[in-house]
């Protein structure tokens, strides 16, 4: 028997072309988003910081200084974005150039797996059960490259990405979108909270995302600490936003006119 | 994914896809020299990752559709998530109509996902000239477009 030639020795079609189309995939994302002005990702290494608290009211402060923002709801397991934004269920309309997002208060823009999930359903797909954490993650950043790439976001100057904790969302973002998105950081003061941060901001930086900058959440009373400071000092970025308890639209205002 | 004939030393075609319906994928493979033809079946595990991509073994038949992997993927969709709205526009022919037993069989799929299949059949007949889509336009547009999940 002669020797097998290899794969790359096989120069003749190959009629799946499975490259292009993943290929394909990534255009017609990079289409889809060149009317986004900017894209920001909202994330942080720990969970319950507040990240679409946040997220939702910089959208809305945004929109209400006049620019078109558009908020991606990246937490496909634990969606909150639409109840933030204040958005009732309705079907969302469907052509073949796309979905239509939903609109929330102040004119922000959304897309969320909360609207299109059940009432209280989880995220499940049809598949084996069996071992199905193998596929599971595949399957999810699929979800996410089509609702960047398959709602008509239109001419949008901001889309802010919400993201779950941990880095699982913002490295398959990076592998879908053409360059990693710029990244703002959600921390509350504790040392906890700031020892998973860092984590997550070192990941970006070495990732290249642009740290725009830390918002410090929760501070005045109850949690202790400077995470903020610390962080800021450390990856040399500035404090954008320390946020009370109990912020007023001055508060998000503020913010936005920092980004 | 490339079959090699090892005897002619030639890269097989891909031929033919099929889905079974029971989570695993059939595909078949020609020499061009000696003709011989081997399938490859996937379980579903393997077939499984592969639809996670959104890719299809084979190369693609129709264009992709908006949220094609949710809609086809989740199992939790809601019925009422999209509202496909009235046919394209610019077809001078119109839409075409559904007989009885085609909107019938429709009407078994998933609302989360029907408004696409339903767009999918109607572009099919309209491409051809079909006035009328039955279920033996769906039968064949389903072996020629490798709708066998749908």
């Amino acid at each position: 028997m002669p020797p097998i030639r290899t794969y790359h020795e096989l120069t003749d079609a190959d009629r799946s072309g499975l490259p292009e189309q993943i290929g394909a995939q990534r255009r017609r994302v990079a289409e889809r988003l060149a009317g986004v002005g900017r894209v920001i990702a909202v994330m942080s290494g720990k969970g319950g910081v507040g990240k679409s608290y946040v997220t939702a009211h910089l959208a809305r402060a945004l929109a209400r200084s006049g620019r078109a923002v558009g908020v991606l709801d990246a937490d496909l397991n634990g969606p909150t974005i639409p109840r933030l934004l204040g958005i009732d269920h309705a079907p969302l309309p469907t052509s073949q150039n796309g979905i239509e997002p939903a609109t929330g208060q102040d004119g922000v823009r959304c897309i969320s797996m909360a609207l299109l999930l059940e009432d209280g359903a989880p995220l499940a797909f049809k598949g084996p059960a069996a071992e199905s954490f193998v596929w599971r993650g595949a399957m999810e950043a699929s979800a996410l490259r089509e609702m960047l790439g398959d709602v008509s976001w239109g001419s949008l100057d901001t889309l802010l990405l919400d993201l779950p904790p941990g880095m699982q969302r913002y490295i398959e973002l990076c592998d879908i979108l053409a360059a990693p998105p710029a990244v703002l950081t959600v921390t509350i003061p504790t040392p906890e909270s700031r020892d998973a941060v860092r984590r997550a901001m070192r990941a970006a930086a070495e990732r290249g995302s642009q740290l725009l900058g830390i918002i410090e959440n929760m501070t005045g009373q109850g949690f202790e600490g400077s995470a903020g400071d610390d962080l800021a000092q450390e990856f040399s970025v500035p404090v954008l936003a320390r946020i009370p308890w109990h912020p007023t639209p001055d508060t998000w205002s503020a913010l936005g006119t920092r980004l | 994914m490339k079959f090699l004939c090892v005897e002619c030393d030639k890269q097989m075609a891909f031929e033919e896809r099929q889905l079974p319906g029971d989570g695993t994928l059939a595909a078949t493979f020609k020499c061009p020299k000696c003709g011989r033809v081997v399938a490859m079946l996937t379980n579903p595990m393997e077939t499984q990752l592969v639809s996670s991509l959104g890719v299809e073994i084979g190369g693609r038949t129709v264009p992709e559709q908006p949220f094609e992997t949710v809609r086809k993927m989740v199992s939790t969709g809601r019925d009422d998530a999209f509202d496909e709205g009235s046919e394209p526009r610019g077809h001078a022919a119109g839409p075409p109509s559904w007989s009885a037993d085609a909107q019938e069989r429709l009407a078994r799929v998933p609302n989360f996902v029907r408004g696409m299949v339903k767009r999918i059949y109607a572009d099919y007949a309209r491409e051809r000239g079909i006035a009328e889509i039955t279920p033996a336009v769906m039968d064949t547009a389903r072996a020629e477009l490798g709708l066998e999940g749908m």
